[in-house]
């Protein structure tokens, strides 16, 4: 494990004993896939907000997390092959076909 | 109620989504084009059922998802995986500064996301589990919600998000392993 890299060590944002809005960098970096997703509350995603504007290490590794995302979903596209795309309109117009014929 | 005459006009723009999903799922193309066909056929059929106005892309997603694990899963006959290896959280990002003296610039990261190929990101993502692979893939390719993701996956919420969470971890050490293996970065293993 590196330690001193992401963690509570100069870390302005979360300083120890305070209360209120600081929580340190563990705690933000734990929290951090909630808070991309915008699956936290309000108060709890205003708390890693503050983090993260105070906190340049943790800030950083946010900014990785989101790039990632994005280069996973980029990564993972691929086209569909045109004889696909006949045959499932074809099997869509003999099923409307064969439903009609029932009817 | 939806009219099926619409289904056509309404349901094929989400056919790339839905075909990329299924090379996910099934690891192949035989199979994810039948896969998708499936998909569609049974959606037309039942398209009567769905309600106009809600999200039609994560009700065909609910059906891609059912007949993979209906079919495919079954057809392997192999207990379900329901674990993977807890990997720490920012792996990937901590693996890389290390691997750059202890610190990641933007420049660098940037770089080192570059040199992951479409075919790395496929195989570290298809490398995992059906469910986080699942979870993942709905999550982050396709950027449904975890209510969105439980509704299409018949599975509670807090399971979904720690699939989610759990998943991208170990999709992040799979993506490293490639890297490794590729001597995109460093090989010493570190504690690894």
């Amino acid at each position: 494990m590196s330690d001193g890299m992401v963690s509570a060590g100069g870390c302005a944002a979360g300083e120890e004993g305070s209360r209120g809005p600081g929580i340190d960098c563990d705690e933000a970096v734990h929290q951090l896939y909630h808070y991309l997703d915008g699956e936290l509350t309000e108060e709890r995603r205003r708390q890693i907000a503050f983090h993260l504007d105070l906190c340049e290490p943790c800030s950083a590794a946010a900014g990785f997390e989101v790039e990632l995302r994005q280069v996973i979903a980029n990564r993972c596209r691929d086209r569909v092959p045109d004889s696909l795309i006949r045959r499932i309109a074809e099997a869509l117009e003999a099923e409307r076909r064969r439903a009609g014929e029932a009817t | 109620m939806a009219d099926q005459a619409q289904f056509a006009e309404l349901a094929m723009e989400y056919m790339p989504a839905l075909y990329s999903a299924a090379l996910r799922m099934t690891r192949n193309v035989a199979d994810a084009e039948d896969l998708v066909q499936e998909t569609y056929l049974k959606a037309y059929r039942s398209f009567g059922t769905f309600t106009e106005g809600t999200n039609l892309k994560a009700w065909l997603y609910r059906i891609l998802t059912n007949t993979y694990i209906n079919i495919y899963r079954a057809a392997r006959r192999r207990p379900e995986v329901t674990d993977v290896e807890d990997v720490e959280d920012l792996y990937l990002y901590r693996r890389l500064a290390e691997d750059n003296g202890g610190a990641l610039s933007r420049s660098a990261e940037d770089e080192a996301l570059e040199r992951f190929t479409d075919e790395d990101v496929k195989a570290a993502l298809e490398s995992l589990p059906d469910a986080f692979r699942i979870a993942v893939l709905l999550a982050d390719v396709e950027g449904f919600s975890y209510r969105e993701i439980a509704e299409i996956t018949d599975v509670p919420i807090g399971t979904v998000m720690s699939r989610i969470h759990r998943g991208r971890r170990a999709l992040q050490k799979a993506l490293h392993r490639l890297a490794q293996d590729r001597g995109l970065v460093a090989s010493v293993p570190a504690g690894d």
